[in-house]
C-alpha cells in the first residue's frame, strides 16, 4: 500500500485517538482502521472474553428509513420479519437478490415513526442504491452520516454501563435498543454486538464519540480492540462475515440462517428470492455452512479445501483462523449436505498436505448473551 | 573458516537470523519479524533430511494474522527441528532468537555467509523499514 492510497483511505471519528491509543492501522473496507493496538490481537481478544472491550465500528453504514408504509416497504427487501417487531426491538436479517443471494447482512431496529438499519462498510455504497432502487419512493432513505459507532462488548460491558447510565439498564433485553444519555453524551444504545459476549453498541453524533471513547476507556475493566479481535471473537462465536462466509451466491437456507425467517414470511415470501428459499426449505440445499476443527494447530484459513476421507473435495473454508478463547484453530464453511453431520470426520488441505478436521457444531464457545434473569 | 561465537547472529533481509557453530547454522526469524507478526499460532517446520537452496521457502509460520513464508537463509541439509514449537508455538515469540529456534542446517556453502548482515548492518536496515 502507498501513501497515496492510504491517504485516499475514510477515517473514522476516532482516527486521532486510534494512533494516540497506538492503533496499527491497516486499510479496511476504504477506511484506515485499527487491526489491534499493543496488546495485540490474542491478548484483546482474551480480554473481551474475561472484561469488557471498546470498538470502533464507526465505518458501518447507519440509515434511517422513513416515509409511508416503511415497515412493509422494507419488507419487500429483506426475508426478516419486521411487522412482528415491537418498538425499539431490533433483528438480523439480509437484503436478498432475485435467486435468494445474500447482498448484505443487517440489523434493523423498529421505531415508531422510523427503521434505524445497520449495514457493512463494504457494502454500504452498494446497500444504498439498491434500498432507493427497491424501495422506489415508497420509504424515504437516509444515510447517517455524521454519526459514529462504537461497541463495548464483555461480559463487564453491563457494569460499565451500569455505572455511567444507571442500574435500569441490566435489565435492557438483548436486541433492543433504546435512547439515553451517557456521561451527557446523547446515545441510541442497544443490546448487541458480534462477539458472542453481552455488550452493547451506541450511535452517537461524530462529534461527541471521542469524548465518549475516552469516558468508556477510563473505565478499570475496559481496554481498546481492533479489527483482528473483532474477527477471531466472531468466529468463535459462528457469527458471519459478509464477503466471507455469505455472498451474492450464497442463501440465507445454505448458510443456516433460515431461523431468522419467520413461518409468516416463509409462507408469505414477498422479499427477493422468496421462491428460492421456499423450494430450499423444502427440497434442501446443495451445500450447508458447517463449523470444522481442525485437529492439531494447523491452521485452516479461508479458501482452503475440505475433503472427504477419500480425499475428493466436499467443499471450501470461508472464515478460520486461531481461536484465543478455544486455543487451537477454527473455522467455518460449506460442504455438500451429506457431509454436513456434526462429528463427522473430514480432510482439511493447507498447503499441499491433507489435515484431519471434524465437523463441529457452532458456537465453539458459551454464548455470553443476556437473556434476563 | 574462523569459528564464530553463537552469539554472533548473522540476517537476511527477509529477517530470518543464522548462528553458526562450526558447519551447522542454527535459523529462525528475527525480534522485528516476531513482532511484526503478531501472536505466533503454528509454525510448520521442514522435514529432517531435507536440501534446501538458499532463500528457497523452507519453512511456513502462521499468527493470529496471516501464514507468512520462512525462507532458507543459506543453502543446507536440515539435519535437526525445533520440535518444542510444535506444542509451543509461542516461543517465537518470547525468545525468537533463543528458544524459538526453527531449524538447523549443515552448512553447504560457507561463502553465502559474507552476503548475510551482522547485528549492526541489521538493526540499521530495520530501522529503515519503518
Amino acid at each position: 500500500m502507498t501513501t497515496d492510497q492510504f491517504d485516499s483511505l475514510k477515517r473514522t471519528p476516532l482516527h486521532a485517538l486510534h494512533e494516540e491509543l497506538g492503533g496499527k492501522m491497516v486499510p479496511f473496507a476504504g477506511y484506515s482502521m485499527p487491526v489491534q493496538y499493543s496488546a495485540g490481537i490474542v491478548q484483546e481478544h482474551l480480554h473481551t472474553r474475561a472484561a469488557a472491550t471498546l470498538f470502533d465500528v464507526s465505518h458501518m453504514g447507519q440509515v434511517r428509513v422513513d416515509g409511508g408504509d416503511f415497515v412493509a416497504a422494507f419488507e419487500t427487501l429483506v426475508p426478516g420479519d419486521l411487522e412482528a417487531l415491537t418498538l425499539g426491538r431490533m433483528r438480523y436479517t439480509f437484503f436478498t437478490n432475485d435467486a435468494a443471494g445474500i447482498l448484505d447482512d443487517l440489523m434493523v431496529t423498529r421505531f415508531e415513526d422510523h427503521l434505524f438499519v445497520v449495514v457493512n462498510a463494504a457494502c454500504k455504497d452498494a446497500d444504498l442504491r439498491h434500498m432507493e432502487a427497491r424501495l422506489g419512493g415508497r420509504a424515504t432513505v437516509s444515510p447517517l452520516e455524521d454519526r459514529a459507532l462504537l461497541a463495548l462488548q464483555g461480559p463487564k460491558a453491563v457494569d460499565v454501563m451500569a455505572r455511567l447510565v444507571g442500574d435500569d439498564i441490566r435489565a435492557m433485553p438483548f436486541l433492543s435498543m433504546a435512547q439515553m444519555n451517557i456521561g451527557g453524551i446523547p446515545a441510541l444504545v442497544s443490546r448487541s454486538g458480534y462477539t458472542g459476549e453481552d455488550g452493547f453498541e451506541m450511535s452517537i453524533a461524530a462529534n461527541e464519540a471521542e469524548r465518549l471513547a475516552r469516558q468508556l476507556l477510563d473505565q478499570d475493566e475496559v481496554e481498546p480492540a481492533g479489527l483482528g479481535a473483532r474477527d477471531s471473537l466472531r468466529l468463535e462465536a459462528g457469527l458471519c462475515l459478509y464477503g466471507n462466509d455469505l455472498d451474492e451466491r450464497t442463501t440465507p437456507v445454505e448458510a443456516g440462517l433460515a431461523w431468522s425467517i419467520s413461518k409468516r414470511r416463509r409462507e408469505g415470501g414477498g422479499f427477493p428470492g422468496a421462491e428460492v428459499v421456499q423450494r430450499q426449505l423444502r427440497e434442501g440445499v446443495k451445500r450447508k455452512r458447517v463449523g470444522i476443527r481442525p485437529e492439531g494447530r494447523v491452521i485452516a484459513r479461508e479458501h482452503v479445501e475440505i475433503v472427504n476421507a477419500a480425499g475428493a473435495r466436499v467443499g471450501e473454508i470461508t472464515s478460520g483462523g486461531f481461536g484465543p478463547t478455544v486455543g487451537g484453530p477454527v473455522a467455518m464453511g460449506y460442504v455438500e449436505s451429506d457431509q454436513a453431520q456434526v462429528g463427522l470426520d473430514l480432510g482439511i488441505v493447507v498447503r499441499g498436505r491433507q489435515h484431519p478436521a471434524k465437523v463441529v457444531k457452532m458456537p465453539f464457545v458459551e454464548l455470553g448473551y443476556y437473556r434476563g434473569n | 573458516m574462523a569459528k564464530k561465537k553463537k552469539s554472533d547472529l548473522l540476517y537476511t533481509q527477509e529477517h530470518e537470523w543464522v548462528s553458526v557453530e562450526d558447519d551447522v547454522a542454527t535459523c529462525g526469524i528475527s525480534d522485528y519479524a516476531q513482532q511484526q507478526l503478531g501472536d505466533v499460532v503454528f509454525v510448520e517446520l521442514p522435514e529432517v533430511g531435507k536440501t534446501v537452496a538458499q532463500s528457497e521457502e523452507i519453512a511456513v509460520v502462521e499468527s493470529v494474522k496471516a501464514a507468512s513464508d520462512i525462507y532458507a537463509p543459506i543453502s543446507g541439509e536440515v539435519i535437526e527441528v525445533n520440535d518444542a514449537l510444535e506444542d509451543e508455538p509461542g516461543l517465537v515469540n518470547g525468545d525468537p532468537t533463543g528458544e524459538g529456534w526453527f531449524f538447523r542446517l549443515r552448512i553447504e556453502n560457507p561463502e553465502e555467509l559474507e552476503g548475510l548482515m551482522d547485528e549492526d548492518a541489521y538493526q540499521d536496515y530495520v530501522e529503515g523499514l519503518d
